[in-house]
């Protein structure tokens, strides 16, 4: 009785094991699978034309997205001044001030807005810079964008300045540094670091957003100056091209994709290293 | 900015008198009716078991339990006559500095460590002169002296208290809070610490909380002893510790308890 107790554990013990190693496996794999993808169908549309050519017409081959790639990084930039400054005042304030019933009412609604669908956002975005002005424009775009890193980086920046031991703060106070001064000289700059990482990740998440886009920022075939036209970016352009029915077009579709998710995966690992290296430094 | 010996030349024999002070954490008191005098330009310390309320007690002196939330203070704490709710906190904490238990140099260099206390306080003179003096008064600046601009960080315990002692003496308090200080560190950097408030006993006053009785004995000129969060028995150390008055005091320092 026992010996078969015994080749029963030892079994189950080693199907657990192979399963879970199998998902974990398949999770990582997911990744490789995506890129691979995206290299073996865009890699050979990638060339120099790619990045610095306008769309052609409908019907001629050739051409870039180079309107995209800036209009991407237009609306990113927009994204941060209006956001970053809100996200980071606000996540000062929750890890800093508060009372207990209005701090978690924040944190509750931030946490609820980061939920919202981005098409509904793209949708509120519509309605309150496109519809006043009745056009799509750059800046209703990165109005949009802003609301959604605006949550992201409200939750970092208080993570990282929690992070913070009180007896920081202390040590501050003890010398006759009011709370304002206390933050902003010694608080602030000790978790830089991580804050600084926590918007460029903000940043990087919104980047493939394409709903939000489709309603505010639309699409552009030209360059488009200033920031009250409808603007060009590399997610609205996947879409367009991916589901045309032309072969070149689905060719320059993966290659957006594969310049999409290089750009965000060195965002992602480039910032996560160099937070990891200022812990171990300062540490 | 040298109100610490300028004041004592004033002639206040005392420089904190608290009456009546009753200190609530929420609705959990702590300490009970505690009236002490503390002398001017001498070591007091404060000696009983855990939970006595002498850490509590230490940082009303500063107002530094203002900054916990739900606190009530009752009573007065009177700093050379002036009630300390009536002076500005942040004014308050430049004349009444503290060093806590762990050592809580900030992520930055040696010498804006110890500029901190002068730059917030809008000191306007040759910084770098006054970083050397408050590092030499805390007996560190050989040891650094040629890594000013090193992290903090790069300095061992013993050495990272006596940055906070430097840092803190930097704005020339007239009064040093010492919590614990030497609890987290080695008796080399035990016995440095020691040798140093010696040499700033004259221009500065200081109250220590200390766990250790030889610490107390050695180091201090008065000592209180505080059992509950009531201040038993208060006087020259050296008849606390060869003829107390109270039995628990006796009890106490005699190692029965605590």
């Amino acid at each position: 009785m026992n010996q078969l107790r015994m080749v029963w554990r030892k079994t189950l013990n080693y199907v657990m094991l192979t399963l879970t190693g199998v998902a974990a496996l398949g999770v990582v794999s997911v990744l490789f699978l995506i890129l691979g993808y995206l290299i073996f169908n865009g890699g050979s549309s990638l060339n120099l034309n790619f990045f610095t050519q306008l769309p052609k017409p409908v019907g001629e081959t050739g051409g870039g997205m180079a309107n995209a790639i800036v209009g991407s990084l237009k609306l990113l930039f927009l994204a941060a001044i209006l956001g970053l400054p809100v996200g980071l005042m606000a996540g000062v304030y929750l890890a800093e001030f508060g009372g207990k019933t209005f701090s978690f009412v924040i944190r509750y609604t931030t946490d609820l807005l980061n939920g919202v669908p981005s098409i509904v956002i793209g949708i509120f975005a519509y309605s309150l810079a496109v519809l006043p002005v009745k056009h799509f424009s750059t800046f209703a775009g990165g109005v949009a964008l802003a609301i959604m890193v605006i949550p992201i980086t409200v939750r970092s920046t208080e993570e990282f300045l929690k992070s913070i031991p009180i007896s920081m703060r202390e040590g501050a106070m003890a010398l006759g540094a009011s709370k304002w001064k206390t933050i902003a000289t010694v608080i602030l700059p000790a978790a830089s670091g991580g804050i600084l990482t926590g918007m460029l990740l903000a940043l990087a998440r919104v980047a493939g957003e394409t709903a939000p886009l489709l309603f505010t920022a639309f699409s552009n075939q030209f360059w488009s100056p200033g920031w009250g036209q409808p603007i060009a970016s590399l997610p609205v352009m996947i879409y367009t091209y991916a589901i045309a029915p032309y072969d070149d077009w689905h060719r320059q579709a993966w290659a957006a994709g594969l310049v999409l998710l290089t750009l965000v995966l060195i965002a992602n690992v480039g910032t996560r290293m160099l937070l990891s290296r200022g812990a171990t430094r300062s540490a | 900015m040298s109100s610490g010996s300028q004041t004592a030349e004033k002639g206040h024999a005392v420089r904190f008198e608290i009456v009546n002070l009753d200190f609530f954490y929420g609705a959990k008191q702590a300490v009970f009716g505690l009236n002490m005098k503390v002398p001017t330009n001498k070591v007091t310390a404060l000696i009983g078991p855990s939970g006595c309320g002498k850490s509590t007690f230490l940082r009303t002196l500063n107002r530094m339990n203002d900054t916990i939330r739900n606190t009530r203070v009752k009573g007065q704490i009177l700093l050379d006559g002036n009630d300390v709710y009536q002076i500005d906190s942040v004014r308050l904490r430049r004349r009444v500095g503290m060093v806590f238990q762990r050592p809580n140099p900030f992520p930055k260099s040696i010498y804006d460590n110890v500029a901190y206390g002068l730059r917030v306080n809008g000191f306007k003179g040759r910084l770098s002169d006054l970083v050397e003096q408050s590092l030499r008064r805390a007996a560190l600046w050989e040891e650094v002296k040629d890594y000013l601009h090193k992290s903090a960080f790069a300095l061992s315990g013993g050495q990272q208290q006596r940055l906070c002692i430097a840092r803190a003496l930097a704005v020339d308090p007239e009064v040093l809070l010492l919590d614990e200080p030497c609890s987290a560190l080695d008796p080399v950097s035990t016995a440095k610490i020691e040798e140093l408030m010696f040499q700033l006993k004259d221009s500065c006053t200081m109250v220590i909380v200390t766990h250790n009785m030889q610490q107390a004995a050695r180091a201090s000129d008065y000592t209180a002893f505080m059992l509950d969060g009531h201040l038993i028995e208060h006087n020259e150390t050296s008849k606390i510790f060869t003829t107390p008055k109270d039995p628990r005091t006796e009890a106490y320092i005699t190692g029965r308890f605590g």
